[in-house]
């Protein structure tokens, strides 16, 4: 299961000089929206050889998936229209196709797979049957042959077991094969171009990983060209030839991979790379983009990225950018690298360097200590409830944080990680344990006591859209624990108490009488912040709160916990599955595998020298942008067993190379390596 | 904070509406009688006012309103219904007025009809009482009698005592009349709608600061958010209407009478209120039963849940007419029973209004109570309802700070959907018989009443047209206002160019 990763592939080499295979020129793609119009895709050039796989990177909003849907001519009408531009696929203009021939090219010539593979696949027909569809249409099949080939197709994107799986609903399989169904679908017409729009966003990177392999081996056995559209750098550095980064409808800065994660022109690329966080940055604040993407409803006179660039000068202000092609075949679109106007260019070296940050003093003592939580979920039958098993979403987890630490809880979707932070806020009633916070132990408080305790330990969910009720003010919504908690003085001292909370987390107080609504994302994660910070909690249970942000803002965002850690001492339980904000936050880790920790520690221990095969896999999937010639990469096979029926043994036996027979017959016992390392695995029992 | 200041105009204006009954009823000569139902259409009107004033300050739901306000035919539909609205809040007042005094009389005595504001103005329609049926603008009855003449007795159609009086050979004045009725009313309508345009504009260009002449540009071409112009031409075409109704309605019976002698206009127009009240209180009537009830079972679940379910199923399962014929039969022999509650018939017969209101309320709240139990259900998962728990926010504080407004929309898109079912089921039940009380005026009555005549030759059709027309109307208006109040608010609806 082990392999070295250098089966880049070989062919590659040779599509050099071929023709390309898709040309996009001056593609614009504008929406109307009220009285203006909004330029989501503003003239962009990129093309496509044969074979190759090329990444549009970007972050939301900058126009990414609108290009694809463009090539695709499903811009939603009449909202949306292309205005000009030609998309040639091996010489066809797209743009210029009646909707019934371009019904052909769909899926013949061009496919798509999406994001989502939950909402990507019609709940009510086996996936046989969808995937039949497509070969019907395309292939002029019917009946035996047609189903052979689906299961043929089924055995290329690696579903074990395709006869049975033919004749299975959706809901029965898991994400990552679902996606695997998608891709599937997507190449049932072979397909010369298949556009893959951020495939793997909403999976674990275990399955990430598999699923990345999976279009790279699919890439090699037919030859396909891949437009990959991610925001991921790391995806980018694991499968991308070629990388176009755009920013605000424009393509900034192209370049073959090499080039660009070796040596990136333009200043946008520099900051994403500074801002992704890592473990050798512990040490200093995140580099951040300030500000935010321009409107696009806008016509632009300078450059785009002007106001949040630190290389700015006036020439940026009224002179749109040319496209700069550098010697390697690199191109920017920047004023730098203009020769006429290179040397105008003001020296900002020092302004930009990273801020160094005080070591946050050490505090003694544990605030949080969680013994053997256990949070089981009653599966019930039939017409009078009667309770058949249980879902173990927690089963016997223990944990300390010491004050103004972070701890971070690791682990993949459904290992039960969000149900130990509820377990610990008694937003569920453990089943078992106890949870003592300062000297209170949590679960036995009576209903009016806990209500008072809550005031310590506050939770900041992931997703900003719904944490906050869109029917309340700014004001309103950080003023409302302030009020249950019956702290924050009269009205008047509450009303400066949140100007002063919102300060704190970098907002104006204008934001006070405006709704959710008319922030973004990082924004509303800030006032998520304030309205946690308002009752003054001594720990703040962080549930993935960066991971619907994009990186720029996600540096912001890990800054401000940061910071506010140094200055209030706060503790945070950090829950996550993105193991370098781990690196770059947390002091120690614990790893959860289907609701037990398999092995915790400080975070130095746990991420250099990791013990459990889990944990070596996990850290082994993750993406890197450095490319490392010695990683290696550990598969893991299958996916995440159900918590209503864990394996017998040890829960990951099933998914373990090194897995022995004892592994089979009972759980392994915590092992304690050093004082702070435990893991449990029966590799080092002797 | 500034939502108090609009509020507390608004409650001293009540105040001072109360201290005022007694010097306007000394001065009038007549005896406010407050009758339940008006008494529940004026709390109604004042949360309406309070709603709207909370609206204005609420973004989430301005925007929504904004997107009503600027639909053509939903504003036309919100003129038509404001007449129907302005006619029942009219009709909603009612007083005694006093009797002469009698030789040696000190106490003021009152008379026992009560009559409403809307009574007094449309008095010529009112009190001009025929023998029985007439055709609408005929001059002559609509059976043949035997009347005695100079010449002797002749079997003819009698002249009407009120309608067509100033004709003197009906046959030849009639049309001509008519028609010159109907160019001087033409001519009226146009003066009057010169003044409102003329107004309308100057508020308008005075609200949005623009120049008078643009403002009118605007107007006339359809250019503004609020389309003016379609609420113009609607308002014409009633305002038109109404004209030729007062200059015509003493002197013709526009609509024909019924068997004893009264104006359909009349009883049309005094229908008005009925319907309102059916379609408002009865809601008024279901809501809190429907949100409270909704949320608990929503936000608690468990046994609470269950409790709820089980109530709403077992009530849906009766049929509901079912209950509603044994409950009004029941009310009905107690009123029988029990005559000395009550100075007057009115006042009974608005007792058993109020009682069908609370009837249908009581078994039409399932289907809203259900809805917004599925919908606290999925916002109650939401994230902001658990930080709201983390933060030990009660649970009264979640279900009306958090929950209550966030399921708002369901409950605005309910009432206006339920209102044009409820005017409908009003005229079906008085059809049947177990509706409003045969005094009370109502389509539902008018409907019953006419139908035997259906059968007769020739037939009588202007009882069952006059109810069928103002009915379609104001349920037509209803609809389509509810239509555009649908899409503004149904999250799923989006809203694009």
């Amino acid at each position: 299961m082990i392999a070295t990763k250098q089966t880049q592939n070989k062919h590659k080499a040779k599509i050099d000089h071929q023709a390309p295979l898709l040309e996009v020129n001056n593609l614009k793609t504008w929406f109307d929206s009220r009285d203006q119009i909004v330029r989501a895709v503003d003239g962009v050039n990129f093309s496509i050889k044969k074979g190759e796989t090329f990444a549009l990177l970007g972050e939301s909003g900058c126009g990414k998936s609108m290009t694809s849907l463009s090539l695709m001519r499903l811009v939603p009408e009449p909202a949306g229209r292309i205005v000009s531009g030609s998309v040639k696929l091996n010489g066809v203009d797209l743009l210029q196709l009646t909707e019934l021939k371009m019904q052909k090219m769909r899926g013949n010539h061009i496919a798509m797979i999406f994001q989502e593979p939950m909402t990507s696949l019609n709940p009510v027909l086996t996936i046989g049957k969808q995937i039949e569809e497509t070969v019907t249409r395309h292939k002029k099949m019917g009946g035996y042959s047609a189903k052979k080939r689906v299961l043929e197709l089924l055995d290329a994107v690696g579903i074990p077991d395709p006869k049975q799986r033919y004749d299975e609903y959706p809901h029965q399989l898991s994400g990552g094969m679902k996606q695997r169904v998608m891709i599937a679908i997507a190449l049932a017409g072979e397909p010369a171009l298949l556009v893959a729009d951020e495939p793997t966003t909403a999976l674990d990177v275990t399955i990430q990983l598999q699923v990345l392999e999976l279009l790279r081996k699919l890439q090699n056995d037919t030859g396909m060209a891949i437009l990959l559209i991610t925001h991921d750098l790391g995806v980018v550095a694991e499968m991308a030839d070629r990388v176009a980064v755009m920013y605000a409808g424009q393509i900034v800065e192209h370049a073959d991979r090499q080039s660009f994660f070796s040596n990136p022109q333009h200043p946008y690329s520099k900051k994403l790379f500074d801002s992704v966080p890592a473990m050798a940055k512990r040490e200093h604040s995140l580099a951040v983009i300030r500000g935010s993407v321009p409107a696009l409803s806008q016509q632009f006179k300078g450059c785009r990225f002007e106001p949040r660039c630190d290389y700015a000068w006036d020439i940026c202000r009224c002179q749109v950018p040319a496209w700069q092609l550098l010697d390697d075949g690199q191109g920017v679109l920047c004023h730098l690298l203009d020769p006429r106007y290179a040397s105008q260019a003001p020296d900002v070296k020092k302004q930009i360097a990273p801020v160094i940050r005080k070591q946050s003093a050490n505090h003694a003592g544990a605030l949080l200590q969680v013994d053997g939580l256990k949070v089981h979920f009653p599966v019930t039958k039939g017409l009078f409830k009667r309770t058949v098993g249980f879902v173990k979403a927690v089963d016997d987890v223990s944990l300390v944080i010491p004050k103004g630490k972070t701890l971070a809880l690791v682990g993949e979707s459904g290992c039960g990680k969000t149900t130990v932070g509820k377990g610990i806020l008694q937003l569920v009633k453990p089943t078992a344990g106890c949870v003592v916070l300062d000297g209170a132990q949590l679960n036995r408080l009576k209903h009016r006591e806990m209500r008072a305790k809550r005031r310590d330990v506050q939770v900041i969910f992931q997703d900003p859209f719904s944490s906050m009720n869109p029917r309340m003010m700014i004001a309103d919504i950080i003023e409302e624990g302030m009020l249950a908690q019956r702290v924050g003085g009269d009205a008047r001292q509450r009303q400066q108490r949140i100007d002063q909370l919102l300060g704190q987390v970098g907002l104006a107080p204008e934001a006070k009488t405006r709704y959710p609504h008319e922030f973004s994302g990082g924004q509303r994660q800030r006032i998520c912040i304030a309205r946690a910070l308002a009752v003054e909690p001594k720990l703040i249970i962080c549930d993935e709160p960066t991971s619907a942000l994009d990186v720029s803002v996600q540096a912001q965002i890990l800054n401000l916990l940061k910071d506010l850690q140094d200055s209030l001492g706060l503790a945070y339980l950090f829950i996550t599955h993105n193991l370098s904000v781990v690196e770059y936050l947390a002091h120690e880790i614990a790893v959860m595998y289907l609701g037990r920790i398999v092995e915790q520690g400080t975070v130095e221990e746990v991420i250099h020298n990791p013990l459990h095969p889990y944990t070596k896999a996990l850290l082994s999937a993750v993406p890197t942008i450095v490319p490392d010639a010695d990683r290696q990469v550990i598969r893991l096979r299958g996916e995440m067993p159900s918590a209503t029926q864990p394996p017998i043994g040890c829960h990951f036996n099933p998914r373990c190379a090194n897995a022995r027979q004892i592994c089979r017959n009972g759980y392994p016992e915590a092992l304690k390596i050093s004082d702070n390392h435990r893991v449990r695995c029966f590799l080092y029992k002797e | 904070m500034s939502t108090t200041k609009p509020n507390l105009i608004l409650f001293s204006i009540i105040f001072i509406v109360i201290a005022l009954v007694s010097p306007l009823e000394e001065f009038w000569q007549i005896k406010f009688v407050p009758l339940w139902t008006d008494l529940l259409i004026y709390v109604l009107v004042v949360a309406v006012l309070l709603f709207g004033i909370q609206v204005r300050h609420k973004e989430h739901l301005r925007v929504p309103w904004r997107h009503v306000l600027q639909r053509p035919l939903a504003m036309s539909a919100l003129v038509v219904l404001g007449v129907y609205v302005l006619i029942g809040l009219m009709d909603s007042l009612h007083f005694r007025q006093a009797l002469e005094k009698q030789q040696g009389q000190t106490e003021t005595q009152y008379s026992g009809d009560v009559l409403s504001l809307f009574d007094v103005l449309a008095t010529p329609i009112r009190v001009q009482q025929e023998k029985s049926y007439s055709a609408p603008f005929s001059a002559f009855l609509y059976a043949k009698e035997t009347i005695e003449t100079p010449e002797g007795q002749v079997r003819d159609y009698p002249r009407l005592q009120y309608g067509g009086r100033h004709l003197k050979i009906p046959a030849q004045d009639r049309i001509p009349n008519l028609v010159m009725a109907l160019f001087l009313s033409f001519v009226a309508t146009l003066l009057i709608l010169l003044v409102v345009f003329v107004v309308v504009v100057f508020f308008v260009a005075h609200h949005y600061k623009t120049a008078f002449g643009d403002t009118m540009d605007a107007i006339v071409g359809g250019k503004t958010g609020i389309p003016f112009r379609a609420m113009l031409i609607t308002f014409s075409v009633i305002c038109f209407l109404v004209v030729v109704v007062v200059m015509l309605a003493d002197k013709y019976h526009i609509l024909g009478t019924d068997k004893v002698g009264n104006d359909v206009l009349y009883l049309s127009l005094k229908s008005i209120r009925t319907g309102l009240v059916i379609g408002t209180l009865t809601t008024l009537i279901m809501l809190p039963f429907a949100i409270m009830l909704g949320i608990m079972a929503g936000h608690y679940r468990g046994w609470i849940d269950d409790v709820i379910q089980y109530i709403y199923t077992t009530l849906n399962s009766i049929p509901g007419v079912l209950l509603i014929a044994a409950a009004i039969l029941s009310l009905q022999v107690y009123l029988a029973n029990n005559p000395e509650m009550f100075d007057t018939v009115t006042e009974r017969a608005d007792l058993r209004l109020l009682f069908l209101c609370l009837i249908l309320g009581l078994t039409s709240w399932t289907g809203l109570c259900r809805l917004l139990r599925g919908e606290t259900f999925k916002v109650s998962q939401l994230d902001y309802i658990q930080a709201a728990t983390a933060f030990g926010t009660g649970h009264v504080k979640t279900m009306s700070r958090h929950i209550l407004p966030n399921i708002t929309h369901i409950v605005l898109i309910a009432i206006v959907l339920d209102f044009s079912g409820l005017v409908l089921a009003e005229a079906v039940l008085s059809y049947v018989g177990v509706g409003v009380d045969p005094t009370t005026i109502s389509w539902g009555n008018m409907i019953n009443s006419a139908r035997l005549e259906m059968a007769r030759d020739p037939v009588v059709w202007w009882s069952l047209v006059a109810a069928f027309v103002f009915m379609f109307t104001l349920v037509l208006a209803a609809n389509l206002f509810s239509d555009a109040v649908r899409d503004a608010f149904d999250p799923r609806i989006t809203r694009s160019k």
